[in-house]
């Protein structure tokens, strides 16, 4: 059961091959039997079990939806009413939400079914998952590795087969570059598509939610109930959300692809690069036409992520005080000591690094000289995309520059470990859809492609990842010791 | 560009974080490849580009000026460290 696609399983939940409850326990288990990954931080096995007989229920009924009975998982930066929202944060390691994230209630209302919330990067920040207060999580494919991060336990939970599909979030790569190592895919849409409403925010003007799901169908399936405008987000678009399904077939017959010259250059693994170059052909035996594109700017992205990233965190974090909710120290002498020493104890080393930078960017004196700059710079990197995609219809490059690394080997790092986001983080600050998809193996780990797209053609990217995995299968491989 | 261990107490004292004093010299070292890192913005001409703060460039939506909200003051203060009376409680601040 854990190998089909979710338009298998809901075909098989309503033919009466198997129920939500079977389909659930068979997840469970999996998860029972597998937690060395460390891809859960909560495993609700009740909760989970109510809601797959409930959807039980509203299959015998009729009026189910697609993903009724299908059992998901949430990463643990969407806030569950009930059930513990950590965070990957020692802040947040006795935080039970009073309410529901949009994308929570949005999945209960189309009756999925929760396995439990997914290990993470301590508040979204890292790319390893080993800034995870709740420890590192390893990658199925080689458990030496890292799965890429923040959204590191849902990319390992879908690659391992621990839930059919799982949300992440992505504010400089953290959907796209875990998909990529772990061999599955991983939209990021456009920003303002899918509500951050009850997703705790990192840095509110780049955070955005999506699904990271083994094939393009699932992805547009899960996108399907995630997106749409939400009055309680104030920076939700309201526009209609397309059907996204229904393109999936399209030919990509006369697609124009660009592949900027920035992405292909030095620091990009050879192997790597081979791996992409046969991707990028079959696209080319599927119709596209392909031509070079250039992006001048995309360098300056790192360091303008950087600035604007840690200091909209530092605003945003200042909310975790020892007073309304989460971690606080004990006996505080004084006010100031209750804060200093409850977010000094609550929060670990890379959060803290972040919240100094962005302090520090947005003090007196030097607001101008970074805050102001790096924002200047992202308005030419947005038009770098604006640009580029007047020429071509989509962008195509690598989500990485090499395959999953080792754990431990970057963390002591930080510089060299913002350095491998260098080719997710200029879509973030664009506010651009991309996703990452399955395109090979380089030295046995998986590589990704990563296709970037106008703003609101997540419909298309879906088409264009779903026409490639018609003709190569790398998003059914299974890492060994899964199947 | 390089920070002190001052210049990292006094970030840190703005924004209310407690930081081990073993631990300062390492922050030093990380912010200050952080602000190297950023030092190469400055490699390209900005003037006259208007700063970009958000992706849509929306303008904050409006609406009726009516009661969305209901009293929820006893379910948020449930998961309160410290509450009294319908208080949240923190040490003394006025003598």
């Amino acid at each position: 059961m854990h190998n089909k696609t979710m338009t298998q399983l809901a075909h098989g939940l309503r033919s009466g091959e198997f129920s939500s409850v079977e389909l659930t326990q068979a997840f469970l288990d999996r998860i029972k039997q597998h937690q060395e990954l460390n891809a859960y931080i909560t495993v609700n096995e009740d909760l989970a079990l109510q809601e797959a007989c409930a959807a039980d229920i509203r299959l015998a009924n009729g009026n189910p939806e697609l993903l009724t009975g299908i059992p998901i998982a949430q990463k643990d930066i969407f806030c569950t009413e009930g059930v513990k929202t950590t965070c990957g944060s020692r802040m947040l390691d006795n935080f039970i939400a009073p309410y529901n994230a949009t994308v929570v209630e949005k999945f209960n209302q189309a009756g999925a079914v929760m396995l439990g919330k997914l290990n993470m990067d301590e508040f979204a920040m890292g790319s390893s998952n080993e800034t995870s207060h709740y420890g590192a999580v390893k990658n199925p494919w080689d458990t030496n590795t890292v799965p890429g991060g923040s959204s590191g336990g849902s990319a390992a939970a879908v690659a391992a087969r621990l839930a059919i599909g799982a949300t992440g979030t992505d504010t400089g790569g953290s959907i796209r570059q875990p998909a990529a190592l772990c061999g599955i895919t991983g939209l990021k849409p456009t920003y303002g598509r899918v509500s951050r409403y009850g997703m705790i925010a990192y840095a509110s003007s780049l955070d955005q939610g999506g699904p990271m799901t083994r094939g393009a169908e699932d992805a547009a399936i899960m996108l399907q109930t995630m997106a749409g405008f939400d009055e309680k987000d104030s920076t939700s678009v309201d526009l209609p959300v397309p059907d996204y399904r229904a393109g999936l077939n399209n030919s990509l017959a006369g697609l124009k692809i660009g592949l900027p010259k920035e992405f292909f250059g030095e620091g990009l693994n050879s192997d790597v690069a081979v791996t992409l170059e046969t991707a990028v052909n079959e696209y080319r035996k599927l119709g596209a036409e392909i031509r070079e594109i250039s992006m001048p700017n995309l360098n300056l992205a790192i360091p303008a992520y950087y600035v604007v990233a840690p200091a909209e965190c530092s605003a945003n974090l200042s909310r975790f005080d020892g007073v309304r909710y989460g971690y606080r120290c004990e006996n505080p002498v004084d006010l100031t000591d209750l804060y200093t020493r409850s977010r000094g104890e609550g929060f670990g080393k890379e959060v803290k690094r972040r919240i100094l930078m962005g302090t520090y960017a947005l003090s007196a004196g030097y607001y101008d000289a970074y805050y102001i700059k790096a924002q200047k710079i992202r308005r030419l990197i947005s038009e770098d995309f604006k640009n580029a995609l007047a020429q071509v219809d989509v962008i195509m490059g690598p989500v990485t520059p090499t395959t999953a690394f080792g754990i431990g080997e970057k963390i002591g790092n930080p510089i060299e470990m913002y350095l491998s986001d260098i080719y997710t983080i200029a879509i973030n600050l664009a506010g651009v859809p991309a996703m990452s998809i399955p395109a090979g193996f380089a030295q046995g780990k998986p590589v990704g492609l990563q296709i970037i797209g106008n703003y609101f053609a997540e419909d298309r990217l879906l088409n264009i990842a779903h026409q490639y995995q018609q003709v190569a299968d790398w998003h059914l491989h299974i890492p060994k010791g899964f199947e | 560009m390089s920070l002190t261990t001052d210049e990292v107490k006094k970030i840190a004292h703005l924004a209310r974080l407690g930081i081990d004093e073993q631990d300062v010299e390492s922050y030093a070292r990380d912010l200050s490849g952080m602000l190297d890192l950023m030092a190469r913005m400055s490699e390209l001409n900005t003037e006259g580009v208007d700063p970009m703060a958000h992706p849509m460039d929306q303008v904050q939506r409006l609406r009726a000026d009516v009661v969305t909200e209901q009293d929820n003051r006893e379910k948020f203060q449930a998961i309160a460290p410290q509450v009294e009376a319908g208080l949240y409680l923190v040490p003394k601040v006025i003598e």
